[in-house]
């Protein structure tokens, strides 16, 4: 298995084999994160730099934490404060960033397809961090790193995404994610937050939550995004919670050991209650440490695939 | 078909570990602080084979952890197919230890460049030294092994193939020339 991708835009694209892959180097990067030095020299001399069209603190912080701790150099650059304002495109804003030799950017945009429009445009590595509704791949490896961490396996697991499908990039990555490493995903929210047709993507889908919760191996509780659409969406914030929150009433009829993911912030009392968010099926502070393994491993492999690249006609040297 | 020549067989695979084993003992007197630090992939094999011996020999244990070197090389850039990043397994304190590093094979030295680099990021043990089954010259760095199951004079286009039990079901080390007309 060879990564030879420059970009890491989204899980759909992805093989099987590549998201092993990822998920392996995380395994070892991940021991990184436990030293008394934590840092490793692997992308000293590089440089990434984080371009966020969105406010985003923890998938920047965590990005950023992953790159230091790989010995890179990270610029971050948040647009409110650019030349973005001044009517920059984003092709532009990125071919400046590559005229700094910048080797990676981290980009967070509010349109989906973004990433992989900068990416066609740049010889340098473009690393999703969000794009609309589209994708968050580095969210959903994490998610699945970490069920793979507490349960073995992804093949054949039952995994539930409860919450708003509709304009989740999260729960897009994760279903992609998940369906190509073997896992059954069955998504539950109300009918207005389910996009149409989204069972062609091969998941089950239920607006009733104790079916969702019933076989479930885990349950991903996306957050209610109440500041895309306001309240107008959907009616009340308390309905919500009581039709479809995670609470400790409902996990009693699940599965003793189910996992509960949340990719955070949390709503507390909104999609998921506080006993439930700090009880023992919670791995919502691991996925934030995991978080840092994975985005490690993800800028390993593209830093290493534009390395191999530039230097695709020099011969092999010996190392023994 | 390439020119093959076995240089060490099972025997003389198990020959060099035993003694490789009383050399490390009568340096270091005791196995009071040393640590067997083997290099992936199998470096670890062997360093577990050395606790073995040395266990056998002395009595008392010793400890052994695990490097993987891919994130200190120098030429991530140019090694074709895909740099595995594996586990690094330190689970002790290195600090004023003598380590013994394992690997299978010596040849440019830029291995143990990178294993030195990575252990001091560990800690600082009290010293560092070098078991090697085979080395084979062509150094590029000032590095010497202090234990060396064979040397083995090679030309640069030749290359060393260790097998293991552990790694390929059969121990032996064998020389593969050049292709033959």
């Amino acid at each position: 298995m060879t990564w030879i991708r420059k970009d890491l835009l989204g899980l759909e694209e992805l093989n099987r084999e590549e998201l092993e892959l990822i998920l392996s180097t995380a395994e070892s990067f991940k021991e990184v994160s436990s030293r008394e030095i934590k840092k490793v020299p692997a992308l000293r001399g590089k440089t990434v730099v984080n371009l966020f069209y969105e406010p985003s603190t923890r998938t920047r912080v965590s990005f950023e934490v992953a790159a230091k701790r790989l010995s890179a150099d990270v610029i971050n650059i948040a647009t409110e404060t650019s030349s973005v304002k001044k009517g920059e495109t984003l092709i532009d804003t990125g071919k400046n960033i590559e005229a700094l030799k910048a080797d990676i950017i981290v980009m967070r945009h509010n349109a989906s397809g973004a990433a992989a429009m900068l990416a066609r445009n740049l010889n340098i590595s473009v690393v999703n961090a969000g794009d609309g509704w589209h994708e968050h791949p580095t969210q959903a490896l994490l998610d699945i790193f970490t069920l793979k961490e507490k349960l073995g396996r992804i093949e054949g697991l039952n995994v539930s995404i409860v919450g708003d499908i509709a304009h989740s990039r999260v729960a897009r990555s994760n279903i992609w994610g998940l369906l190509k490493l073997g896992a059954k995903v069955t998504l539950c929210a109300p009918k207005i937050l389910i996009p149409a047709a989204i069972e062609d993507m091969g998941v089950a889908v239920t607006n009733d939550i104790e079916e969702a919760l019933a076989k479930a191996d885990a349950v991903n509780v996306l957050r209610m995004q109440f500041e895309r659409d306001g309240e107008t969406a959907f009616p009340r914030q308390l309905e919500y919670f009581k039709q479809f929150g995670i609470t400790a009433e409902r996990l009693k009829k699940a599965k003793k050991n189910i996992i509960v993911m949340h990719p955070g912030p949390v709503n507390r009392g909104i999609e998921i209650s506080s006993e439930v968010a700090d009880g023992a099926n919670s791995v919502i502070l691991e996925q934030v440490t995991n978080g840092i393994a994975v985005r490690m491993a993800v800028l390993f492999l593209v830093a290493q695939a534009q390395d191999k690249l530039a230097n695709i006609t020099k011969d092999e040297p010996s190392l023994s | 078909m390439k020119e093959k020549v076995k240089i060490l067989d099972k025997e003389a695979v198990a020959r060099a570990i035993t003694r490789i084993a009383h050399e490390i003992l009568e340096k270091n007197k005791s196995t009071k602080d040393l640590c067997l630090i083997g290099i992936r992939n199998r470096g670890v094999y062997l360093a577990e084979r050395l606790a073995d011996r040395i266990k056998n020999i002395e009595g008392s244990g010793v400890l052994t952890g695990a490097l993987d070197i891919t994130l200190y090389r120098d030429d991530l850039a140019l090694v074709s197919g895909q740099p595995l990043v594996r586990k690094t397994e330190i689970d002790f304190d290195i600090n004023g230890k003598n380590l013994v590093l394992v690997d299978d094979v010596l040849y440019t030295g830029r291995t143990i460049r990178a294993a030195l680099d990575a252990l001091i990021d560990f800690g600082r043990p009290r010293s560092i030294q070098l078991a090697v089954l085979v080395d084979r010259g062509h150094r590029e760095l000032p590095i010497r092994a202090d234990y060396a199951g064979k040397n083995i004079p090679t030309s640069k286009d030749e290359s060393v193939e260790v097998r293991l039990e552990e790694t390929e079901g059969v121990d032996e080390v064998v020389i593969i020339g050049k292709e033959l007309k």
